[in-house]
This record gives structure tokens, C-alpha cells and sequence, in this order.
């Protein structure tokens, strides 16, 4: 499993890439392992506004179907428009597949999301835990 | 007769020991107690075979037969080839439940393709899939699918015209959610298109309405579609699907769902059922219907094969997220609506549907000219249409089946809010000239 050092994490298993004022959002590879193969993502629609935590898309795999938050709230800047063909990109290379980007407003969200480290030992205990 | 019980007293012991309980019963705990059945079921003793055949066949010799049926009303009563109840008497049908490993089982998932195929076609729609329960439900799941395709909303608007069932049925469904549901009132017999233009607003996911509509009146859907989708609402439009033979489709009218019951596509009635629900939507939906989708495709050797193209929409995948329980569908009886469309064709299903339309029309010009009964609206018609009796319809229509028709449906007995004499009568194409004259004599009559 990898942890891409210079990402940030949600205990939810975004990871974030902030650039600028756009956080780029996608799924770690912990999480698209134990998802399996996916087939399917649901993107928002470019400029469409999300609230901090609500739910932007949905990652479906053959063995369950992902909400995937937003850390932040802002409107959509971009979406990753591979995935709608190739979904399994996401499962060959999650930390460059990201999923949608959200133009920020308020960077309040961000403050709350995980360095690679303490995502590491979050996804430990959530092993533990199965 | 003795209870069958798989397990033995020793599993049982085993299964609650583990659970940490020494009695089935406390199980049940949370049950009140005055919900809870403190005697055994009374179910007489069993009876050998023979006895059963004679009780049986005495039951249904009480059936009546003989009456002629001008009934109708969301269930009709059609022609329906041979070919039909062929197909479905063959085991590798009717004995198979919903395909588990559904690519072992090519023919069900063929039947369930070309049962998608023909419904995209006679609704102008993109996608459709392997059935619903009934027309009344699918009409539940179309509301459904619209709220969870536009975002941030709440509302579902429903025409008044919409099947007194599924206007139930709707209810029933959202009674426990936080889903505001509005009905359009309807003027003159179809839904007051302006009144509905004016409840359009923000969180309103999408409007439904059906044509022919409870009346069987033709809802003239002009300019609906454009204005339903700047509001970013979806349209839903339900349909006989019979009706599509010769009627402008829902894809014409710019609808983005359609749904409907196939009941009168190769079904029976039977004693009110099973029936068939279809769903049918634009391609942007696709991927948020309910139930499943079959697909084409090649197997290895690069010969046609069908396959379950979508079913991660249901629970089995998607769990507390799935948006609908339709986890099957009504496979048997979607074939039989697959064979009946496949024995009539695309030009037999217009013949049908035209000469429903004439001989509704001649039987209604006639009871208006002739009769004392009275046109409920003026307003266009597929195959049946409602009459203002002078009197209560109870009375007129025990009087008719006493002289060997079943008449119609007593509207007001469906919805209170249809005025007391209101008489839908259905005319399919099985009804011959002579029946509907002799309908118009003992009208006459009744009415005397």
C-alpha cells in the first residue's frame, strides 16, 4: 500500500492536492484496493457548489458503491473526464487520477485532513479494526 | 400434515447458545405483546387429492364467464396470440427465478434484452430496464430516479389525471420521507398545464403525468418538456403502452422518463394480476435506473452473447446507498409482453392500437347520440373514454350485468373526487360490432 508523502488525507480516504486555490480530489490506494475493480465513477457537474463533507461523486467498484466527499466547500473547477471511459485508472493510479477539483472559497476544511503520516496510522487502525 | 423444520434441536440449541439467549421466543421480545399470535394458525387438516380437484372446480364453476367486458381502466382485456402462452409454458421459463449466475442462463437474459429493446422503441427512449412490478410502482421508481438525479431536490409534482392506484401508490411510497409531493388539478379532464408551469420552481425534481390519462383522455403535451427543463426538473411520462402503437411517444414529447404497466401487451387480467412495470429513460440516466439492465455482447469465440450490463445499482452493491429494492424483475411476465410484441410486429401493433381506437370511438359516438348518457369532457380519446350516467352507476351497472356486460368502471368508486355517475368504458380490439350494438340496446334499457 502507498502513501503519497506530499498529499493530504480525509479519514473518508480522499487524498487532496491543493494548488492555489484548488484542491484536487481523489481516492488513496488503500482505499481502491479495498474497493476492487471499479467500473463506474459519478462526477459532479463542472461549477456545481458543494457545503464542507457533502458528497461530490461516487466511486463504484463490483463489490460496493463510495461516496466521495469534499474537504472543502467551493464550486467545481474541473472533473477528470478518463475516468468516465476508464474508470480503472483510478486502480492503476490513484494518486494521479483524481476524480474532480474544487475551486475553494474557504480553506477552513483543510486544516482538518491528515498528513500521509497520520493517515498511515489511521488506515492501520482501521485494519485492526476489520 | 408436520411443521418443516430444517433444523434439529441441537442446531437450535447451538445457534441461540451462541447468540446468548435459551428460548426462539425472546427472539421476538420486541414484539408487543398484542401483535404476538398465542394460538396455532387455524388451518383446517389436509384433504386428499381428489377432494381438492372437486372443491376447486366448484369454486370455479361459480366464476362468471359469460358477461362481456367493457372494462378497463389501467387492466384490459385484449387478443392475445397462442404463441404467447406457448412460450411461457416452457419450463426453462416459467421454473427459473431471477438468474443468479445470470450469463449461464443466455436465454432469460436474450428475452430480458429484446424486452428492453422493444420498450426503447415503442417510447422513443434510450435505455430500459428488465421490468418493474407494475405500472403504479414504476411510476414510484420514475419519481424516485428523478430525485436522485437533480440535485438539491425535494419535490415530486403529480397530475390529478394520474391512475387513482398510483396516485396511492406515490403517496404510500414517500409517506416516510422528506419528499413533498403536489398535485396539479386537473381542468376539463386533463392536467391544467398552467397551473403546472407556475408550481415549476427550484427543488421540484420532476412532473408526472399520464396519457391517456384516468379518464382516458389524451394529454396534449406541447411545449411541456421545454419548460419542465429550464425549470432542470424532469419530465415523467406514463403510458398505455399499447397506446404508443399510433400516439406520439414520450421521447417525442420531450419526456425523460417514461413508465407504464405492459398488462395490456400479451396479459391477461387475471384476478388483477401479475402485471408488468416498464421504465424507460434518456441515456443520461442510465447509470441511476433501478434493477438491471441485460446488454449484447461477444463471448470469447466472438459469437453474440447477453450479458448483465448493469446491475451494481442494486442492494447487493450498493447497500444503504442503493436508490430503488427492485433487486429482479418481473421476468415470466415481461416475456410474455416479449412474445406478443415479437408476434405482432411493428405494423400488428399499430393495427391493434387503430382499431382500438375506431371501435372505442364508434361505441361512444354512438351511446352519446342514442343513449341519454353524456360525454364527461370533450376532449380526445385512445380506447376508452368516461359518460355521465343520468343515474348512479351501482345501479345501472348491475343491471347491464345482469343482461351480460360487464359495462365499465365506476370512476367515482376509484377516487371520491370524480362526480357520483361518471362510467369509464373500455372498447379493445376483441369487441365485435355486434357486441357493442347490443351494448348500446341494453343501455337503452338500464337507463329506462
Amino acid at each position: 500500500m502507498e502513501i503519497q508523502k506530499d498529499l493530504k488525507y480525509a479519514k473518508t480516504h480522499e487524498w487532496v492536492r491543493v494548488e492555489g486555490d484548488v484542491a484536487y480530489i481523489g481516492i488513496s490506494d488503500y482505499a481502491q484496493e479495498e474497493l476492487g475493480d471499479i467500473v463506474y465513477v459519478e462526477m459532479p457537474a463542472t461549477g456545481d457548489s458543494y457545503e464542507k463533507g457533502e458528497e461530490a461523486a461516487t466511486v463504484e467498484s463490483v463489490k460496493a458503491a463510495s461516496a466521495i466527499y469534499t474537504p472543502v466547500a467551493g464550486t467545481v473547477k474541473e472533473i477528470n473526464p478518463e475516468l468516465e471511459s476508464t474508470p480503472e485508472l483510478i486502480n492503476q493510479k490513484p494518486y494521479q487520477a483524481f476524480i474532480f477539483a474544487i475551486h475553494f472559497s474557504d480553506a477552513s476544511g483543510l486544516d482538518e485532513l491528515l498528513d500521509a503520516q497520520s493517515y498511515e496510522k489511521h488506515v492501520e487502525q482501521e485494519k485492526a479494526g476489520h | 400434515m408436520i411443521a418443516y423444520l430444517p433444523h434439529t434441536e441441537e442446531d437450535i440449541k447451538i445457534m441461540l447458545e451462541a447468540i446468548g439467549i435459551t428460548d426462539v421466543e425472546q427472539l421476538f421480545a420486541d414484539v408487543p405483546r398484542e401483535l404476538v399470535l398465542s394460538k396455532p394458525l387455524e388451518i383446517p387438516e389436509g384433504i386428499p387429492e381428489f377432494e381438492v380437484y372437486r372443491r376447486m372446480q366448484a369454486l370455479a364453476a361459480r366464476n362468471r364467464v359469460e358477461p362481456v367486458g367493457f372494462l378497463g381502466c389501467g387492466s384490459y382485456e385484449h387478443i392475445i396470440p397462442a404463441a404467447v402462452g406457448h412460450v411461457l409454458s416452457r419450463s426453462e421459463f416459467y421454473t427459473s427465478y431471477t438468474p443468479y449466475q445470470a450469463e449461464m442462463s443466455q436465454g432469460i437474459l436474450q428475452a430480458i434484452f429484446e424486452f428492453q429493446t422493444m420498450i426503447c422503441e415503442l417510447t422513443g427512449l434510450d435505455v430500459a430496464n428488465a421490468s418493474l412490478y407494475d405500472g403504479h410502482t414504476a411510476v414510484s421508481e420514475a419519481a424516485v430516479l428523478a430525485l436522485n438525479s437533480v440535485r438539491r431536490s425535494d419535490t415530486i409534482l403529480y397530475s390529478s389525471t394520474l391512475h387513482p392506484f398510483t396516485r396511492q401508490v406515490l403517496k404510500t411510497h414517500f409517506s416516510n420521507l422528506p419528499v413533498k409531493l403536489e398535485e396539479i388539478p386537473a381542468a376539463g379532464g386533463t392536467t391544467d398545464l398552467e397551473q403546472l408551469a407556475g408550481r415549476l420552481r427550484p427543488g421540484v425534481a420532476g412532473v408526472v403525468l399520464q396519457s391517456p390519462n384516468c379518464f382516458g383522455y389524451i394529454e396534449d403535451l406541447s411545449g411541456l418538456g421545454d419548460r419542465v427543463h429550464e425549470n432542470e426538473s424532469l419530465l415523467i411520462l406514463s403510458a398505455n403502452p399499447l397506446s404508443l402503437g399510433m400516439l406520439k411517444t414520450p421521447g417525442e414529447w420531450g419526456a425523460d422518463i417514461a413508465v407504464g404497466d405492459t398488462q395490456p401487451l400479451g396479459l391477461p387480467s387475471y384476478f388483477g394480476g401479475p402485471s408488468v412495470g416498464y421504465i424507460t429513460a434518456s441515456e443520461k440516466l442510465l447509470r441511476k435506473m433501478p434493477g438491471r439492465i441485460a446488454g449484447q455482447s461477444l463471448d470469447q469465440e466472438g459469437a453474440r452473447a447477453f450479458l448483465l450490463t448493469l446491475q451494481a445499482r442494486e442492494q447487493h452493491i450498493k447497500r444503504e446507498r442503493a436508490t430503488s429494492n427492485i433487486c429482479s424483475n418481473q421476468a415470466l411476465a415481461a416475456l410474455a409482453t416479449t412474445v406478443y410484441l415479437a408476434s405482432l410486429g411493428r405494423r400488428g401493433i399499430r393495427e391493434v392500437a387503430e382499431q382500438n381506437l375506431r371501435k372505442a370511438h364508434y361505441l361512444q359516438g354512438r351511446l352519446l347520440k342514442e343513449t341519454p348518457v353524456q360525454a364527461l369532457h370533450d376532449r380526445p380519446f385512445f380506447n376508452e373514454f368516461p359518460v355521465m350516467l343520468p343515474k348512479g352507476a351501482a345501479e345501472v351497472l348491475t343491471r347491464m350485468e345482469d343482461s351480460g356486460f360487464y359495462a365499465g368502471v365506476d370512476l367515482h368508486r376509484l377516487d371520491p373526487a370524480i362526480p357520483e355517475g361518471a362510467l369509464l368504458i373500455a372498447v379493445t380490439e376483441r369487441r365485435t360490432r355486434e357486441e357493442m350494438d347490443r351494448y348500446v340496446e341494453v343501455m337503452k334499457e338500464a337507463l329506462r
